[in-house]
């Protein structure tokens, strides 16, 4: 009768609080130098030491630079100070510290579990929303805020309310062109940005199954957005292939016996979740958002809705319109765009690159339109490199980056300009996110390329690959 | 931690939905790596005419004359979803706001409100925009009163609305407690699980130290 979640939560129960909250034992704790630092100093000034150092992880990926040749100088005001005093905290307490130069620095959701410090059955908090990425290995993993964190390296445990659970289904099998990150926003329009609020979300069903394992990061990634605690996938022997010999992961008789205890991690057959929901995925398409919420999404091939239709309030509504230079009945597809960016914790692993790349391999990126991406970790760069990637990126007219978070938000550096239009492989598309007044367009890797090289929204499905 | 018991405020209706964390405090706003220096940018891009600028928006509810000596916020659907900066929630409280009212919040903002001081009060939005409306008659006498103590939302008529709020939570807020404080009472039943888990998963416990550079 147990759910995944309830197996999760009963193996790091140290104390059990009064009200229905715990104390919940924290297997790995990940820092980066934007809301990382901060935890890290103000644990310090409050004389308390980081508990256990060796099973606290730090990268530099949110303000870091993305251009070739860089150091500790960022295009932020401001930003150096980030990168500077987060490893000097970083040194001092004994953590690992994924460095700006280092072969192993990359986006923290992308790295944990390239490395295998994320496990199945570890608890894994971060001071990030996109924590929830995490889940997709068959761990707890949520985003938390700086106290918390503070919290988590001094005590080892979080105090935590016991969430609702949900399991999503998703049955049948993908269409050519169809990706995880159209089954995200698929669900979140379908149920709405608060859909999630407050459960612990299991994606299950037969295309869950059947999803590589970079997939199924990019399907948990944005339960967030979905105001999700997190989302959760059973690891099964996918899971385990991926991260056998990876540098943090268990080695030898030891690996064997981690994965003995792995496979019960799973829901029991007659399980009983709070909330179930089902979505056939056979008839679904490549999807892509029109407003300023990723709840509002419409397939590619889709118009922009009447505010009957949009599920939105009529000031949400009419807010996101006038932001995003729309109006009711606008058809997407054939949009001139600006820009298109790939990239961030959502989609930027290798099989998002090679996708992106069939499809850009012989053509080239509309002129007037710019185009960047950004492999999500160093490891994603030489690997695309020693496949030649990077050759078909520039070829087609994208710059090729160093690894970082860059362009996914705008911390006062870099951005794509005022009421330009975007489309990004990224996960958020709220007002000024990407830059002042910037319009981003949320959609798979796949549909950024097809649309940067039409230079209009463009539906990847109607572009075979040329090679 | 302050204190949280009972507060009878200026409120201020800002009742959209999915106010995010990158619209309370924008990423640019967050210049070094502190917990102050944050109200200014506090709603930045709403609140000021330009971006990067201080030329107040006449538009923007906290910038009306009306709205001054705001301590409570009426809030939309999922207030606080995105990011998980807790910058967020470190620039309303520099800014003065000790109570947040909305239907829903985000799991990370909700948290954060709580280990800061700030009361995040779940009402359904019907009551909200009740309460919205009568306020907005005449915002500086018609104040709101949170009363965490009997968990209950006063509105300018004087009509109660009970509001849940978690016990442990609500504890943590009316006493100010450190939760870390707290925690490390249970030191004996930490080391015990330790002990245990140990042996029950090792390859959690036998990573490398940190190489040092």
């Amino acid at each position: 009768m147990t759910t995944l979640f309830e197996k999760l939560w009963m193996q790091h129960v140290v104390a059990e609080l009064p009200g229905g909250a715990a104390l919940i034992a924290i297997d790995r704790i990940f820092l980066h130098e934007r809301t990382g630092s901060i935890a890290l100093k103000s644990l310090r000034e409050r004389g308390r030491m980081v508990v256990d150092p060796a099973r606290v992880f730090c990268t530099m990926d949110h303000i870091v630079d993305t251009f070739p040749g860089r150091g500790d100088a960022t295009r932020m005001p401001g930003g150096t100070a980030f990168i500077v005093e987060t490893r000097a905290a970083a040194r001092e307490s004994g953590i690992h510290l994924f460095d700006v130069r280092d072969s192993d620095q990359g986006i923290v959701h992308v790295i944990s579990p390239e490395l295998g410090i994320v496990l199945p059955g570890t608890t894994v908090v971060c001071p990030d929303s996109h924590t929830c990425t995490q889940g997709a290995m068959g761990a707890f993993a949520w985003g938390i805020g700086s106290t918390e964190a503070e919290h988590a390296l001094a005590t080892g445990t979080l105090r935590v309310t016991r969430p609702r659970t949900m399991r999503i289904r998703f049955e049948g099998k993908l269409a050519p062109g169809v990706t995880a990150k159209d089954l995200s926003l698929a669900v979140i329009s379908r149920w709405g940005s608060a859909g999630g609020n407050g459960y612990v979300v299991e994606y299950a069903g037969s295309a869950i199954r059947s999803l590589e394992i970079e997939a199924r990061l990019t399907l948990c990634n944005m339960a967030t957005e979905f105001s999700a605690v997190t989302g959760l996938i059973a690891p099964d022997d996918r899971t385990f292939e991926y991260l056998a010999g990876r540098r943090f992961a268990p080695k030898g008789e030891r690996w064997d016996a981690a994965v003995a205890a792995w496979r019960k991690l799973r829901s029991d057959d007659d399980a009983q979740f709070d909330v179930e929901y089902r979505i056939d995925v056979d008839d679904l398409a490549p999807m892509i958002t029109w407003g300023t919420s990723p709840q509002h999404a419409v397939e590619v091939t889709g118009a922009v809705p009447t505010l009957e239709r949009s599920g939105a309030t009529r000031e949400a509504y009419e807010r996101a319109l006038a932001y995003m230079g729309l109006s009711a009945g606008t058809v997407l597809a054939d949009l001139p765009i600006d820009a298109a960016f790939i990239g961030s914790c959502t989609n930027s692993r290798l099989s998002d690159l090679r996708r992106a790349a069939a499809l850009l391999r012989g053509r080239k990126v509309a002129r007037g339109v710019k185009a960047i991406c950004v492999p999500g970790s160093m490891a994603v760069k030489r690997a695309a490199e020693a496949e030649g990637l990077h050759e078909v990126f520039t070829a087609a007219g994208f710059e090729w980056r160093e690894s970082g978070c860059s362009m996914c938000f705008y911390a006062g550096g870099e951005s794509f300009g005022r009421r330009q239009r975007v489309v990004s492989s990224t996960n958020r598309n709220f007002e000024s996110r990407q830059g002042p007044e910037t319009r981003t367009h949320i959609a798979s890797p796949e549909t950024v390329a097809a649309s940067a090289i039409a230079g209009r929204i463009a539906d990847p499905r109607r572009l075979a690959a040329l090679h | 931690m302050e204190k949280f018991t009972k507060l009878r405020a200026v409120a201020a209706p800002l009742l959209r939905a999915n106010i995010d964390t990158d619209a309370i405090i924008p990423s640019r706003e967050m210049k070094a790596v502190s917990k102050t220096g944050l109200a200014d940018g506090l709603f930045a891009g709403w609140r000021y005419r330009t971006i990067g600028g201080r030329d107040p928006n006449p538009d923007f509810v906290l910038n009306q004359p009306a709205y001054a000596g705001t301590r409570i916020l009426l809030g939309g659907e999922n207030f606080g979803c995105g990011s998980s900066r807790e910058h967020a929630v470190w620039a309303l409280f520099e800014f003065g706001i000790r109570a947040v009212v909305a239907p829903s919040f985000s799991p990370i903002f909700y948290g954060n409100c709580i280990r800061n001081g700030i009361v995040p009060v779940r009402l359904p939005a019907d009551q909200i925009a009740t309460i919205a409306a009568q306020v907005e008659s005449d915002p500086p006498t018609q104040r709101v009163t949170v009363d965490l103590e009997r968990s209950l939302v006063v509105a300018p008529d004087g009509s109660e609305h009970a509001f849940e709020i978690e016990p442990e939570a609500r504890e943590m807020l009316l006493e100010g407690l450190d939760a870390i404080d707290l925690t490390l009472r249970s030191r004996a039943a930490i080391d015990a699980f330790l002990v245990r888990d140990r042996r029950l998963r090792p390859w959690i416990y036998e990573l490398p130290r940190a190489r040092t550079p």
